[in-house]
């Protein structure tokens, strides 16, 4: 698989790898694992599959990154996938307005919504956590406002766009994987390859050495959460194809898989260190939790939160070793 | 040396809401020197710099850059206008790489791409021109504050090599690092860089300076060429004050205490903070440390309150050794301390004239063991009048008192929890004379009482009128203990910080 | 100086939450004019100002511990998982003992809910004060585990249990008054006794306003913070008691859900900083009852409850915003512009610096 091609990209920048290499690692174990144990495991279409079930969970940690690697946090996107998704069952459904409208408009309200937070955070200097809560809160009391019921989709671009496979040699994958792929390509290029993405970075680093040494620190700031905004709108669009219905309650508590997944994929909380590519590992151990929950089928499906926090717990601690090294 | 400075600062004023900072200061810096700003605390350097690097607009005066006046708006303007600045605290992201810091905001790009091999290149280059020796691939935090200091000057030279501010690079680094830096500095003064230096090491003026400009209180006291100036004139061009005469001693009987020793210290040091010491405080003695501004004052009075762990050396007291790992420790054994920072370090601002009397008392009793409202009350008024903390109101919020009644609150906190060794760093700093003077007679009555002060001032006048002996900093190290018995005057301290030896 | 007596009262710390909240009671009375109406009925209080305390009291206790948190200038996220965890194990182990009525099996599960609820307040603690771990970050992980904890213990299932003496505490009467609003109450006013009658609240202030001077004075702060989280955590697992014994079951996965977010909310409306020091237990049970009466508003109006959301959202924005240092700043500036005129500024110290 590309897991090694991937590693070896990752490695040539020291430092921040070991929780990379640890999570690729148990990517591995639990993959192999998994393939002894249950038979019909060991195959491309559940890793395909992965991706397929993970695909808005995917793009959202990708918006999730770049917060956190400015050492934010938005606690905001669960909330704002489920507001896309009210706002395109809404719209198509219920006032028959054309998908081609529809989702550039949901992907201009959710980057709307990401900048107006990201500017009250930089120019108040209200912490974000705080700010992106209150953002939570008020998409959510939106798509009540909309509907308190579920609203599912008929129309027929949406509906392809569920059912359609896109073969690969026997397997397939969905649409919204290659949409999926897309953003991560885009969003690695910006994090490596544009001043932004380094600004990003030396945000995170210090923000009073990036002010000094003439960066703009606050736009940078400003623009990450419109960056999460506009990621959580595409992964509420992802997740319309995937559902087929417009619902308040979907994507309770998404904010944290994303958050979980960035830091398992090696992001430092307090920002500044991090891959992309960590953060799709990330996703992909999150999703594979669950795949072998459900093929071991006698654990219930709560044991993914559990083995989620304990993962997370490892993961702060070795953080926390390695800043802690750091700083002697 | 050319005719026409690089920059030229004429008049320049800086008001801040109830303080000049700067007043009519002049300054002017030529191509190819290496330039010292030197001042005491509150001299304007700061300022000074600020304004050059435009985070403040001046008041008042011009700045001019190559003959032609400018504006500066902000440390990017200043960039582009050709200065520089290099800050004592390394102002680069630890987290990117040795190359990133010195481009970040100007990679090269190749079809709107960063071109990261032509990055690395033009980095590996930057850092060979100046003949250091760095991996430009590694990050920054896996190099020492010395490294990452040259990366810093890497970075201002590469982004415009005409003026290079430095503001304290020194402070934190050893004898080698500072010759790896100067180096640095002489290979750019001879490609015509002007380099302006602050440091509060005196050999370091000498060693790499051509010339220096004096600021004493906001003003411009002079320029000098570094050969014209000895290093006591310089001190006292820095200090001012009058260097005639044996100084009033404040308290009754100046004859020097014979108790027993109450505090003795033995080699106590800590590695970039103050080099091996011996200290012996006795009881009702007080003791003035005396030394320029980051001569290791602080940092030496710090180790004997655990506030910072000493790396060296053993303290003993009352004749028995004992570990000052924490200030609770050193509560513990009757220290007390008051930090020089009233603000970050000593007070809880949201908190009222009472809370923060009693919080030290309260602190070693436990949060179990209450002091009872009534016992707060008296005490807090029993101090407020006992030192003329104004307003008189124990609830007053402390954060809204004046520096010199937020001083005597810190007192009074440490006063009655009746310790045997009170440290007082720069207890009247920004103050006004009247709580000065009030001060000074206070530590005067505590030590014929019985404790024994450690205290710290920038003013040499306080410190000779109050102490029974007087020790002597420079570039962190206890250079001489000079007895006042009489015939001590501010001179001959102020020569011995110049020259670091007792004359 | 009546002017001064008058700006006092205008700048007291409780002033703008108890405005609120009289004046959402104003609103309610205005929509349903017998609002404010109490009456005994069957000897039991009766009325929609009672129901307003006793659906508010799990907030108000959990709330209560936020408080002492975010006052050492932390946060706990986890409270919401600790609920769903308490009343999970309560439930459980009332529905597996012979005798679920007993007194005794209750009083059993009631110390069991409480003792794990330590060990997890325990564990966060030793994250935050000993590890130190940002709390947001150490509290989350709780959070997320914390769910599936209690899913794990009542198996996924909703635990149903008939249990009177369980009842009591969440839905049960005590002197015509609910048990519910007289616990809650017992539980504030230990705390204020906890915190204001020993050295507690003076130095869980002074940590959280100045940590380098707490260190300085020889304040130990990382026992205290450990405390608070344990205290915290006691809180929110009487609430998760509260929560499951009024419906006489436990849900693992909703029970406490987003209460971590309206204790937070309550306790910034009470009017204690996020920036940890000063506390006010006052403040923040007057701001757990505006939350809870503008649930009961809403309701009460006839807005799908739903969207109580969007009020909430709109009141945390404006709190924070009159709250933010560079709000004020900007406010004050536009004032002193004009003071300035009168009389000039008093002379104050400045960091001029060398």
């Amino acid at each position: 698989m590309s897991t090694g091609t991937a590693l070896s990209a990752l490695t040539r920048r020291s430092r921040g790898r070991l929780p990379l290499l640890v999570t690729s690692a148990l990517l591995v174990v639990m993959f192999t694992a998994g393939s002894v144990s249950y038979e019909g495991f060991f195959s491309g279409q559940v890793l395909l599959n992965l991706l397929i079930d993970n695909g808005f969970l995917l793009v959202v940690a990708v918006g999730m990154t770049f917060v956190i690697l400015t050492g934010g946090i938005d606690l905001s996107v669960g909330a704002m996938v489920a507001l896309s998704t009210m706002v395109s069952a809404w719209l198509v459904q219920l006032h028959g307005w054309p998908p081609l409208l529809v989702i550039p408009l949901v992907l201009a309200i959710g980057t709307g919504a990401g900048l107006a937070m990201g500017w009250v955070i930089q120019t108040f200097e209200i912490q974000p956590f705080i700010v992106t809560l209150a953002g939570m809160f008020l998409a959510r009391g939106l798509c009540y406002t909309i509907s308190v019921d579920s609203i599912s989709i008929t129309d027929p671009t949406y509906t392809a766009m569920a059912q359609t496979r896109i073969p690969l040699g026997d397997l397939f994958v969905s649409p919204s994987v290659l949409i999926a792929l897309l953003v991560v390509a885009a969003a690695f290029t910006v994090l490596h390859y544009t001043r932004f993405g380094r600004n990003v970075y030396a945000l995170g680093g210090s923000e009073q050495s990036a002010q000094l040494m003439g960066l703009p620190a606050g736009r940078t700031k400003i623009a990450v959460y419109g960056v999460s905004g506009f990621c959580s709108a595409l992964g509420g669009v992802l997740m319309t194809f995937y559902m087929l219905s417009g619902y308040g309650l979907h994507a309770v508590g998404l904010e944290l898989d994303a958050i979980a997944a960035v830091v398992i994929g090696g992001t430092l909380l307090t920002g500044g260190s991090g891959y992309l590519l960590g953060t799709v590992l990330g996703v992909l151990v999150l999703g594979l939790i669950q795949t072998v929950i459900s093929f071991q089928g006698t654990l219930s499906s709560w044991w993914t939160r559990i083995v989620i926090g304990a993962l997370l717990f490892v993961f702060i601690l070795l953080q926390r070793l390695m800043t802690g090294r750091r700083r002697t | 040396m050319p005719t026409q400075p690089v920059l030229e600062v004429r008049g320049v004023r800086k008001e801040f809401p109830g303080a000049v900072a700067l007043d009519g200061v002049d300054f002017r810096l030529f191509p190819g020197e290496v330039h010292a700003l030197m001042g005491e605390n509150g001299a304007g350097k700061s300022t000074l710099i600020k304004v050059l690097t435009g985070v403040h607009e001046a008041d008042g005066g011009e700045v001019r850059l190559a003959g032609q006046v400018v504006r500066i708006g902000g440390p990017l303007e200043a960039q582009q206008a050709g200065i520089s600045t290099v800050y004592q605290e390394v102002n680069l992201c630890p987290n990117l790489s040795v190359a990133e810091n010195i481009f970040i905001g100007r990679e090269p790009r190749r079809l709107g791409l960063i071109h990261w091999a032509e990055l690395r290149r033009r980095a590996a280059e930057s850092v060979a021109a100046l003949d250091l020796d760095i991996d430009v691939t590694a990050p920054l935090n896996s190099y020492s504050i010395a490294v990452q200091q040259l990366v810093a000057i890497v970075r201002a030279v590469d982004v415009s090599a005409k003026v290079l501010i430095l503001d304290e690079p020194t402070s934190s680094l050893d004898r080698d690092e500072v010759r790896q830096l100067f180096a640095v500095m002489r290979r750019l003064r001879d490609q015509g860089v002007a380099i302006l230096f602050v440091s509060h090491f005196l050999d370091q003026i000498y060693e790499i300076c051509d010339r220096m400009t004096v600021l004493r209180g906001g003003r411009f006291e002079g320029e000098y060429l570094t050969s014209e100036l000895s290093q006591v004139e310089l001190v006292a061009r820095m200090i001012g004050g009058e260097l005639s005469g044996p100084a009033e001693p404040a308290g009754a009987s100046r004859a020097e205490p014979t108790g027993p020793s109450f505090l003795r210290a033995e080699g106590l040091a800590r590695r970039g903070a103050v080099e091996p010491y011996d200290l012996d405080i006795r009881s009702g003695e007080v003791i003035g440390l005396a030394g320029l501004l980051g001569s290791g004052r602080t940092e030496a009075a710090r180790l004997l309150f655990g506030a910072d762990r000493s790396d060296q050396g053993a303290v003993r007291i009352n004749g028995e050794a004992a570990a000052l790992r924490s200030p609770r420790a050193a509560i513990g054994h009757g220290i007390a301390f008051c930090s020089e920072n009233r603000k970050s370090e000593g007070l809880v601002g949201e908190l009222t004239v009472r809370e923060n009397i009693v919080l030290a008392l309260q602190a070693s009793l436990g949060w179990t063991r209450p002091l009872s409202r009534s016992a707060q009350d008296e005490l807090a008024i029993r101090w407020i009048r006992a030192l003329d903390i104004r307003p008189g109101d124990p609830e007053a919020l402390v954060r809204n008192l004046s520096g010199g009644n937020q001083q005597k609150v810190l007192l009074a906190r440490w006063l009655i929890t009746e310790p045997k060794l009170l440290i007082l760093d720069e207890p009247t700093r920004g103050i006004d004379i009247g709580a000065k003077a009030q001060i000074q007679k206070l530590v005067a009555e505590l030590a014929g009482d019985g404790m024994s002060v450690l205290f710290i001032s920038a003013e040499l006048e306080e410190v000779l009128r109050l102490s029974h002996r007087v020790e002597v900093l420079r570039d962190r190290r206890m250079v001489a203990e000079l007895r006042n018995d009489g015939t001590l005057t501010l001179e001959r301290i102020m020569e011995t910080i110049a020259s670091g030896a007792t004359s | 100086m009546s002017s001064i007596t008058g700006y006092r009262v205008l700048r007291h710390r409780l002033f703008w939450p108890a405005v609120v909240l009289a004046a959402l009671l104003v609103a309610n009375v205005v929509f349903t004019p017998d609002f404010l109406a109490v009456r005994i009925k069957d000897g039991h209080l009766y009325g929609s100002l009672v129901d307003i305390l006793n659906f508010g009291a799990p907030l108000v206790l959990v709330a209560l511990g936020m408080t002492l948190v975010i006052a050492t200038g932390g946060i706990d996220l986890s409270v919401g998982s600790t609920v769903a965890i308490a009343g999970a194990l309560a439930c459980l182990h009332i529905s597996g003992s012979p005798d679920p009525g007993g007194v005794a099996t209750v009083l059993t599960a009631v110390a069991l809910a409480l003792g794990v609820a330590l060990v997890l307040g325990a564990a966060n603690g030793l994250l935050v004060a000993r590890i130190g771990v940002q709390p947001i970050v150490a509290t989350l992980i709780l959070m997320v585990a914390g769910r599936g904890v209690a899913q794990l213990i009542t198996d996924g299932q909703i635990i149903t249990i008939t249990s009177a003496p369980y009842k009591l505490i969440g839905g049960g009467y005590l002197f015509t008054v609910p048990f519910a609003v007289l616990l809650a109450g017992a539980v504030v006013l230990l705390t204020a006794a906890l915190t204001r009658y020993t050295a507690l609240g003076l130095l869980l202030e002074s940590v959280g306003g100045n940590p380098v001077a707490s260190r300085l004075v020889g304040i130990r702060a990382g026992g205290l913070i450990a405390l608070v989280y344990v205290v915290s955590a006691l809180c929110a697992a009487l609430a998760g008691l509260m929560i499951s014994s009024n419906v006489s079951s436990a849900d693992g996965n909703n029970a406490g859900l987003w209460i971590e977010l309206d204790a937070i909310l309550a306790v910034v409306i009470g009017g204690t900083s996020l920036n940890g020091g000063r506390f006010s237990l006052g403040g923040t049970v007057l701001g757990a009852l505006v939350i809870q009466t503008l649930s009961t508003t809403v309701y009460t109006i006839g807005i799908p409850p739903e969207t109580t959301l969007v009020f909430k959202a709109v009141v945390v924005i404006t709190v924070c915003l009159v709250q933010s240092p560079v709000f004020r700043a900007k406010a004050a500036r536009r004032r002193s512009r004009a003071r300035r005129e009168a009389r000039p500024a008093a002379p104050e110290k400045l960091e001029v610096g060398a």
